[in-house]
């Protein structure tokens, strides 16, 4: 069964390092960290009328958390806190098995399919949605 | 007596279970040690011809179930060669510890000191911060070395006449690395300290001798040494269990009771409040009478060699880094390593899919991976039942996952 859930697209996405890193003077920046395994992911986001402009992620995580921070950071540009929101929605149906990938450039999250099955590794793949998520939320905060 | 591998793991019904189609390799012995049969037939038996509440009831059920307890209590205290009312139930080594940092932390003054290790699981570091925060103490953490172990070379310089307790593990449930107690002991006797020893690592691998290390508090947990979960026990020297107040205060643990006051019971029933795990202790109970029947130095070299046999596979992957001590002397057969390239969850979850159980993240011992700039480590730790199917199931699906992950 592992042999489903660390297929060659995961694994090449994880490799890939899709702007791995930090920007310089970040508008909005989240660190979470999963108290499971320790692991941390940091994503900084430049934001122009609410979308995001510039994005970069830094995981020290497994490599099923590391590829889901390398698809946001390829799709992110462009979308919004409500949009990318709606993502990571659509991407628990997928871990839950209740709903199927969404259209567009996101239909690459049905990657993430095979991790159904091992509820333990749910939180590895949503961890970086929820630091996107976190870092509009600190946007927000700082917004006059 | 004889150490036959194969009769030993036919008392463990749950090693016969394939897992996904093939044998089960269990290796997480370190999180929990799997049911021998004689403890599982206790629980039945007690539920099934013995169910009541101990201590207060008069009637047949009340009385059988009270002196199953009592003979639990007697049982896992000849494990350790304790007098059993010096024993106190609790539900596992964390609810021990956090007995001694209420029960005796709760006497400490603002500046005196807790000593704890850069190498403890966090259920020996978290209530002592919370002492802190409560009484004001100091709380100290000796270091250790490249291998792990807690390094002793000058612990005088941290153990000052204001330490009142040192709380330390006996043996890592990361590295191995079993503690010099001598050295601790005499430290801490130096400067009249107490010393807690966080037993959860030892107790699965043979009977201790608890008085004779010299220490004033012992903690460990029943599911770590083959019994079930939600017990476990606090061992303290008598004159200190007599002079601490209660933790927890309710029913069973009192002499009477007014409005006004409450006299408590003697130690260990002081510490008991409300009803005990009753079915668990008796289980306990069951697993360490069968312990107690086992040649315990020939497991001992079973699990060692098993052990050296892990270390040497190890020492062939490229890539593979072990954190603990490379040898065997004063170790325990908990065997931590990273493998470059490959995070422990994913290495984890490929030998699961081979029937191997490991486990790999930081352990609950942050600060140790902070030591050692790793966020987490795989772990392989061996019990009286594995076998070299086990370790070699482990080193062929490591050379499987480096393959695939890096």
């Amino acid at each position: 069964m592992t042999d489903e859930l660390y297929h060659a697209t995961i694994l090449d996405r994880a490799r890939s390092g899709e702007r791995a890193g930090r920007l310089e003077r970040p508008d909005a920046s989240a660190t979470i960290d999963n108290p499971l395994c320790g692991d941390r992911v940091t994503i900084d986001l430049k934001l122009d009328g609410g979308r995001v402009s510039d994005i970069a992620q830094y995981v020290r995580g497994c490599a099923l958390c590391r590829a889901a921070a390398a698809t946001i950071a390829r799709h992110a540009i462009g979308e919004t806190a409500d949009s990318l929101a709606e993502t990571a929605e659509a991407l628990r149906g997928i871990l839950k098995g209740d709903a199927p990938a969404p259209s567009g450039a996101w239909s690459e999250l049905s990657m993430f399919a095979p991790a159904r099955a091992y509820k333990s590794r749910h939180d590895c793949v949503l961890l970086p949605f929820e630091a996107i998520a976190r870092a509009f939320a600190s946007a927000r905060d700082r917004s006059p | 007596m004889s150490f036959d591998v194969r009769a030993i793991r036919r008392e463990f019904p749950i090693l016969a279970q394939p897992i996904d189609g093939r044998p089960l390799h269990y290796l997480d012995n370190a999180a929990t040690g799997q049911a021998p049969r004689t403890m599982i037939e206790a629980i039945v038996a007690f539920e099934t011809l013995r169910r009541a509440n101990v201590l207060r009831g008069v009637h047949h059920l009340a009385e059988a179930a009270t002196e199953a307890y009592a003979d639990a209590r007697a049982a896992v205290a000849r494990y350790i060669n304790a007098a059993p009312q010096d024993l106190v139930f609790t539900s596992g080594t964390t609810a021990s510890i956090n007995l001694v940092a209420r029960a005796f932390g709760d006497g400490l003054a603002a500046g005196d000191e807790v000593v704890i290790s850069v190498a403890e699981h966090h259920s020996n570091i978290v209530p002592w911060q919370m002492l802190r925060q409560r009484r004001g103490i100091v709380l100290k953490a000796l270091q250790v070395d490249d291998e792990g172990r807690l390094d002793l070379a000058a612990i005088e310089r941290t153990v000052t006449a204001k330490c009142r307790l040192i709380a330390v593990t006996h043996v890592s449930n990361v590295t191995g690395a079993v503690t010099d107690v001598a050295r601790i002991v005499s430290a801490a006797r130096a400067v009249g300290a107490r010393v807690l020893l966080d037993g959860a690592q030892r107790a699965p691998h043979g009977p201790i001798d608890v008085p004779a290390l010299g220490v004033d508090f012992y903690a460990f947990s029943g599911h770590k040494m083959f019994g079930p979960n939600g017990v476990g026990a606090l061992w303290g020297q008598r004159e200190l269990l007599e002079a601490m107040p209660p933790f927890l205060g309710g029913g069973e643990m009192i002499r009477t009771v007014t409005l006004e006051r409450t006299e408590y019971a003697a130690p260990p029933h002081k510490f008991e409040a409300g009803t005990p795990p009753i079915a668990q202790a008796i289980g306990l109970g069951a697993t360490v009478r069968w312990l107690m029947t086992l040649d315990w130095p020939a497991i001992s070299d079973h699990e060692m060699r098993l052990a050296q046999r892990t270390l040497d596979g190890l020492s062939g992957i490229r890539g593979a880094r072990v954190l603990g001590p490379g040898g065997l002397q004063a170790r325990a057969p908990v065997v931590s390593f990273a493998l470059d390239g490959a995070h422990p969850h994913d290495v984890c979850q490929i030998l699961d899919g081979r029937g191997v159980a490991l486990r790999g993240g930081h352990h609950c011992a942050q600060p140790l991976m902070d030591r050692f700039g790793l966020a987490g480590t795989t772990r392989a730790s061996l019990a009286l039942y594995n076998n070299d199917a086990d370790v070699d199931a482990l080193l062929s699906g490591l050379d499987e996952a480096a393959r695939r992950l890096r």
